[in-house]
């Protein structure tokens, strides 16, 4: 396993209180969330957290151990990063009068963002991608007056046939 | 059959072989009660002083018995006073269901009278726990709790029931005792690893810990120690796995152990890590106990291995079907050499530390309460001076007989514990061995025992001071003595009498044996204040984070 970023899949019930048993875990035990995702599933019983955290190996090792003793966790997979797709949803406001417009747009195309609100002020985009694209879009259009950043955190999926299941064994 | 939750709730109980409560009533399980109180015939229900008391009593009784302990408190403080109790449980993996009452469900979340959110607060310190808002999901998740409290590594669950859930009533299926999860097979490829570690080993140490106690594996453990040619070391909670007399057992290891332990287990090529986490009070410096020999890690919890001390070899199982596994592999014995550096260590003057014979002296009651009470019996501690003392000179020939607060050191644990070992084990004759400072947490417990006539000797180790913490005191803060002298005039023997029990006083080491004669013969709790010297310590000792090398022997 390669050290620094480590993305955790788990599937979860998907009852109250999930999420606090999971956050309180990573902090009583001192572990770091950097980033963090949910979702129901095909099955709405189930929901699935995606978990961005850095640690060492250590750190990694007793992460996975840890959640897999939460009862609620069904499974707790650490991704494949060479094999598993990464994606996070980026909403920015920034300000857009007519005389910035055109560099705002140009960011647009290049990044292939979409405009999703135009004021007379202010110009609303998203963008999907991995983490550092949605960082270079941001850092790109700082100097331009950024209102509002919204962040949904990664999501990831494994690529071809993979399928995270509760079965799963390692 | 149709059923209120209150009844499903004693339906569970029978299921799973509940045969006694403690707890303490209130207004949001009145209910419970009810139906408690309709069971008698079948259910006892031992009435607590504090809900704390109820908690260690129901993890005393789960300790001594193996049987899981249940507690019941009703909302509010009621649940609040269950959480030292349940963090005890917790941290020595004792299997505990602790119920408690809740405000009906319309007024939660609306800082109703007696509400608090038990679950939230006691989520870090349970393996599970549950609110239930549907009677029709109640029996489920009893059934749950029951299996996750035992299985795997054992630990506390609780179980939250709104009022209103408990008068609710729904169909109700009786089942066969719940079905507990059956134990992961051994992976085969780290038992020949495994196996291959033992047989290379030159100087193996077996390291037993509280796993080895609750999976009953210390026949398994003995075995293999005599085959391999193994000395034996233990954790403070694992000292009741092994017959103490055992030729190859040394005692216990750690902050607190005996030279014996700590010096073979530094000497041994191989540690066969038992059902233990490597606590660091049993591990000092931990960069230090790692290096120059090979961890093997036997623990059923995953997380274990690798947690505190890197294993070489880890075998993730439980702790007796592994052992039987390494049992049936064959070894050959370690060797002559190994066992004779053993016994030079035994017998070393070093690991046979003697306190002032000219006074009464913690080891010389401790040795004549051995000599008096049945090997079955169980010895419950509080936390502290005494509680080492205990482990160091009690000689524990039976599994679950030693009921001690390790991972949390819960002072005020040992009255409501001794109390549930002595009830677990049909009022077997009990002894708590606690001091003036832990007593004085819970000792209205004591009611507790006299309203039950339990046989319970409560020795009170009282040396006037809080002794571990002024041992620190004048060991590293230049006996600087910050509230640790007790002030406190009280008089156990008036005190013993003023609850219902009856009180001895034993200041002088003459009177001895005829004080100690007198307490094992009277019938009901018997409170017996033992003067010792306040500057007697507790040795050898490791300062914290320290190594074999910093042993201190003497004071």
């Amino acid at each position: 396993m390669e050290s620094g970023r480590l993305i955790l899949s788990m599937l979860v019930n998907n009852e109250s209180g999930v999420l606090t048993r999971i956050s309180g875990l990573f902090a009583r035990r001192g572990f770091n969330i950097d980033s963090l995702s949910v979702g129901e599933t095909q099955n709405p019983r189930v929901s699935r957290v995606t978990i961005q955290a850095a640690g060492d190996e250590y750190v990694r090792e007793q992460i996975v151990h840890q959640l897999e003793k939460l009862h609620d966790v069904l499974v707790v997979v650490p991704m494949d990063l060479t094999q598993t797709v990464v994606r996070e949803l980026l909403l920015v406001k920034v300000r857009a009068a007519p005389d910035t417009r055109g560099q705002v747009l140009d960011a647009v195309t290049v990044f292939r963002a979409k405009v999703i609100d135009l004021t007379p002020t202010t110009m609303t985009m998203e963008l999907t991608g991995e983490m550092s694209k949605l960082d270079a879009f941001i850092a790109f259009l700082t100097p331009l007056g950024i209102i509002e950043v919204c962040r949904t955190g990664v999501t990831a999926i494994g690529r071809g046939e993979y399928m995270l299941t509760k079965n799963e064994e390692e | 059959m149709k059923l209120t939750g209150a009844q499903i709730l004693m339906e569970i109980f029978r299921e799973h072989g509940v045969d006694t409560v403690f707890g303490y009533p209130g207004g949001t399980v009145l209910n419970i009660y009810d139906e408690i109180f309709k069971a008698s015939d079948w259910l006892k229900h031992v009435l607590t002083c504090h809900e704390q008391g109820a908690a260690h009593a129901a993890d005393g009784y789960a300790r001594a018995t193996g049987k899981t302990g249940v507690v019941l408190a009703t909302s509010g403080p009621g649940a609040t006073n269950l959480v030292t109790g349940i963090a005890t449980a917790f941290l020595d993996s004792t299997p505990m269901v602790a119920i408690t009452g809740n405000v009906a469900c319309p007024l939660l979340g609306r800082d109703s009278f007696q509400e608090v959110d038990i679950t939230g607060i006691t989520m870090p310190i349970t393996k599970h726990n549950y609110m239930v808002k549907d009677v029709t999901r109640l029996a489920e998740t009893l059934r749950c709790a029951f299996s996750i409290a035992a299985s795997g590594r054992p630990g506390p669950v609780l179980v939250d029931i709104p009022k209103d859930v408990q008068v609710a009533a729904c169909e109700f299926t009786p089942q066969a005792e719940g079905c507990m999860p059956k134990p992961k097979a051994l992976n085969a490829d780290a038992l020949k690893r495994a196996t291959a570690l033992i047989t290379e080993a030159k100087r193996p140490f077996i390291y037993a810990g509280g796993g080895v106690v609750s999976a009953g594996a210390g026949a398994e453990l003995v075995t293999l120690a005599e085959t391999i040619g193994a000395p034996i070391g233990a954790s403070m909670m694992g000292l009741s796995a092994v017959p103490n007399d055992h030729p190859l057992f040394l005692g216990m290891t750690g902050m607190h152990g005996r030279y014996a332990a700590i010096k073979a287990l530094h000497r041994s090529d191989l540690i066969i890590a038992v059902g233990t986490r490597f606590s660091d009070r049993a591990t000092g410096n931990k960069q230090e106990f790692s290096k120059d020999h090979k961890v093997l890690h036997i623990d059923i919890d995953p997380a274990e291995i690798g947690k505190n001390i890197p294993a070489y070899v880890a075998l993730v199982a439980d702790v007796k079907l592994a052992l039987s596994a390494l049992n049936a592999a064959g070894f050959k014995s370690s060797g002559p050499e190994w066992m004779a550096e053993v016994q030079a260590l035994k017998s070393a003057p070093d690991n046979h530390l003697k306190m002032d014979e000219s006074v009464l002296n913690p080891e010389q009651v401790l040795k004549a309460v051995n000599r008096r009470l049945p090997p079955d019996s169980p010895v419950a501690t509080d936390v502290g001076q005494h509680q080492m003392w205990v482990s160091q000179y009690y000689s524990f020939l039976k599994p679950r007989t030693f009921i001690t607060s390790g991972g949390l050191g819960t002072m005020g644990f040992g009255m409501g514990a001794a109390i549930g070992a002595c009830i677990g084990t049909g009022l077997k004759k009990t002894v708590l061995i606690t001091s003036d400072g832990s007593f004085h947490m819970n000792m209205n417990e004591l009611a507790t025992a006299v309203a039950n006539r339990l046989p319970l000797i409560v020795l009170v180790l009282n040396n006037s001071v809080l002794g571990m913490v002024r041992q620190w005191q004048t060991m590293f803060f230049d006996k600087r003595y910050a509230s640790t002298t007790l002030n406190r005039p009280t008089d156990y023997c008036l005190l013993a009498q003023a609850f219902g029990a009856k009180g001895l006083r034993l200041e002088t080491l003459d009177k001895l044996d005829t004080v100690l004669d007198k307490a094992f013969s009277l019938s009901g709790p018997v409170v017996v204040d033992v003067r010792i010297n306040r500057d007697e310590m507790v040795l050898p000792m490791i300062p914290p984070n320290g190594t074999v090398q910093d042993m201190i022997l003497r004071g």
